[in-house]
């Protein structure tokens, strides 16, 4: 497989309040950096994912990679070009290649155009008219197990589940070569969560595309994914293939994550790992390790010096001083 | 059945039709569910199974076209149906309260934590400084350090999860008789959603209250929950106590979810069970049973008859029901 995406070192900051006095002062920065030092690649029809909590930055690094924010610095490659440095017009074409499933269905839908429109409108931005809408959006519809018939419907006419098979089909419809889902079955039933999964797995199978899934459940993330990357304050803390990270996770908030998902049968046969305090600001980022002020595991070094990535081989890395 | 008295909510036979253009549509029909004192009973069942209907006619906050047909809701002793607003008013944030699942947009991000959580006691005779220290003793009880400085913070300024256990400090303040919790931990990562389970079971042993959790998490009814409640397409199928109920489901739907629970899948699969079919038009009901176009263990009799609800274990204390004509035998 070769390689598709590659992100190398990527920082994407926001500007945040800052007060006259400490300006003047230069006290602080007035950017946090809600994605820091980020590397990772993904392989032609590979399906990767991201894993972290809210606010830990992972659909503003899905932002930077579709090119919707700006980077403050490293690169994203895309087969080969700089997504980083792209002009608008070569930007253009590179989202034609490159399609997002937004997170939430409904919402991403315009309330006042019909899924027909809806899915063939990547055709219209992209100057693709000699293309036959009518059939064209048949054909999409078909690929994500719809109906025709839904071609007339508008977006509060349709389920959780049927909304979100729009979003694949509008996703897909310039044939991309990457997909980026966002929280893809985030509030939907098992049943219904399976019957998504199952046909983003299936158009992969069948198209060839590349997936970049984000989602904390992790329940989903053992069926879905080649590779598995976990975020933590903005940094990958832990990234590798995804049976190796469920077998044998050396990171301890990989632990404490794997350990903490509630399940229906043996309740309470793995040891949970309890993880004490809060979440750190991204304003006021803990020294040394930033997850040492919540490890169960934490010693004297990890307060001051910043862990390294360890390379454990087989592309599995981990940023921990003490990985289990 | 238990006496009523030993349980705060106790409801019977209750029906809610929706008034629509294709007709009425029929979104509960001859609920029985009784919430006994102190025990957390979760409710699981997929979108439009009636979860919201439930909670609604609960807090009697219902839509303009909806209208119970049938049935009685009784809580602490009273009928909910028949009271007058002023004493549901004053039930209501007092005796029941209610955590939503996205706790962003519950809290009014232009008034500080404390305004609000002081605002909601307006009911009391306290003087200000009294309810502002009520709040942070609220506050310290669900773990958020520094709580007295931290009522002058805005909502942004906490995380995800404080942001819920503020909620959750929010609607315990007034020690109700009942918590109603609807999926609070779906916008929460795994590790905060223990964190918000541990939360709820510690403080509902130190308060008392009952808690009716509802939830799409089958992991998270098992470990927090000591009933379970399963809905489909407006109707109860089976109800009894979690760990009954998880381990040999008796009703084929709960059997399909339980299946498709993919934490519940050992082997890694690129191919997860679903449920075929779809839930059936509510407006035009099946002659039978509610499940029947979707269940794989039909006999000729489901498409005709409905079922009736049986106990599963005769004689045990706590009551395993499931409605089945399989279970009739």
């Amino acid at each position: 497989m070769s390689q598709l995406l590659e992100v190398n070192n990527l920082r994407v900051q926001f500007r945040v309040k800052s007060s006259m006095v400490s300006w003047l002062q230069k006290a602080e920065t007035p950017f946090i950096d809600a994605v820091r030092d980020v590397s990772f690649k993904i392989k032609e029809g590979e399906t990767f994912t991201l894993v972290g909590e809210s606010g830990s930055g992972k659909s503003t690094l899905a932002n930077a990679v579709v090119g919707l924010l700006p980077t403050a610095s490293g690169s994203i490659n895309f087969m080969g070009d700089d997504v980083t440095q792209m002009p608008d017009k070569q930007l253009r074409a590179y989202r034609k290649q490159i399609s997002m499933m937004w997170q939430n269905p409904t919402g991403s839908l315009s309330p006042r155009m019909q899924v027909g429109d809806a899915i063939t409108e990547p055709y219209k931005i992209h100057n693709l008219s000699d293309r036959d809408k009518q059939q064209e959006a048949k054909r999409l519809l078909n690929l994500v197990g719809l109906s025709a018939r839904f071609q007339d419907r508008y977006p509060h006419q349709l389920s959780g589940g049927q909304a979100r098979r729009v979003g694949v089909a509008r996703a897909l419809a310039l044939n991309p070569k990457l997909i980026v889902a966002d929280e893809p079955t985030a509030g939907l039933d098992v049943s219904v969560q399976g019957e998504i999964l199952n046909l983003l797995n299936r158009l992969q199978d069948d198209l060839g595309v590349s997936l970049f899934v984000i989602t904390h459940n992790l329940n989903i993330v053992r069926h879905i994914s080649d590779r598995t990357a976990i975020m933590y304050l903005g940094r990958f803390v832990e990234e590798g293939p995804t049976d190796d990270i469920f077998v044998n996770p050396h990171h301890p908030y990989t632990l404490a994550l794997l350990s903490a998902n509630p399940e229906v049968t043996n309740v309470g046969a793995l040891e949970r790992i309890a993880l004490k305090g809060e979440v750190p600001s991204l304003m006021h980022r803990p020294s040394g390790c930033e997850f040492h002020t919540r490890c169960p595991f934490a010693q004297e070094l990890c307060a001051t010096v910043a862990p390294v990535g360890i390379d454990f081989g087989f592309e599995y890395s981990a940023t921990c001083h003490y990985p289990r | 059945m238990s006496k009523a008295t030993d349980n705060v909510l106790s409801i019977r036979n209750l029906s809610i039709d929706y008034a629509t253009q294709e007709g009425s549509l029929k979104a509960l029909r001859n609920v029985d569910l009784d919430i006994p004192k102190g025990q957390i009973v979760g409710v699981v069942g997929e979108s439009g199974c009636g979860k919201s209907t439930l909670i609604s006619s609960i807090i009697q906050l219902m839509a303009n076209n909806a209208k119970t047909t049938s049935g009685t809701v009784f809580f602490e002793g009273e009928d909910l149906l028949t009271m007058s607003p002023t004493k549901l008013k004053s039930l209501r944030g007092q005796r029941m309260s209610i955590v939503f699942q996205d706790p962003m947009s519950t809290l009014n991000p232009v008034l500080t934590i404390g305004k609000q959580m002081v605002d909601i006691q307006y009911r009391d005779k306290r003087s200000k400084s009294q309810k502002r220290q009520r709040s942070a003793d609220m506050l310290a009880q669900v773990g958020i350090p520094d709580p007295a400085s931290r009522l002058n913070q805005y909502p942004h300024e906490f995380s995800g999860g404080m942001q819920q256990r503020i909620s959750i400090a929010m609607a315990l303040q007034a020690q109700p008789a009942l918590l109603i919790a609807d999926e609070p931990t779906t916008a929460l990562d795994a590790t905060l959603e223990v964190q918000i389970i541990d939360m709820l079971k510690e403080l509902q042993s130190s308060i008392g209250c009952s808690i009716l959790f509802i939830s799409h998490h089958l992991g998270v009814i098992a470990e927090l929950c000591n009933q379970v409640v399963v809905m489909y397409a407006g109707e109860i199928v089976e109800q009894g106590p979690v760990s009954r109920v998880f381990k040999s489901p008796k009703h084929p739907y709960t059997q399909k979810l339980l299946e498709c629970d993919p934490a519940s899948i050992a082997k890694k699969t690129r191919n997860l069970p679903t449920i075929e079919g779809e839930i059936p038009n509510l407006s035009d009901l099946p002659a039978g049973c509610i499940f029947t176009s979707r269940c794989h263990k039909k006999t000729a009799q489901c498409e005709e008859l409905k079922p009736k609800r049986h106990a599963v274990t005769q004689g045990a204390t706590e009551k395993h029901f499931v409605t089945c004509h399989l279970e009739s035998l």
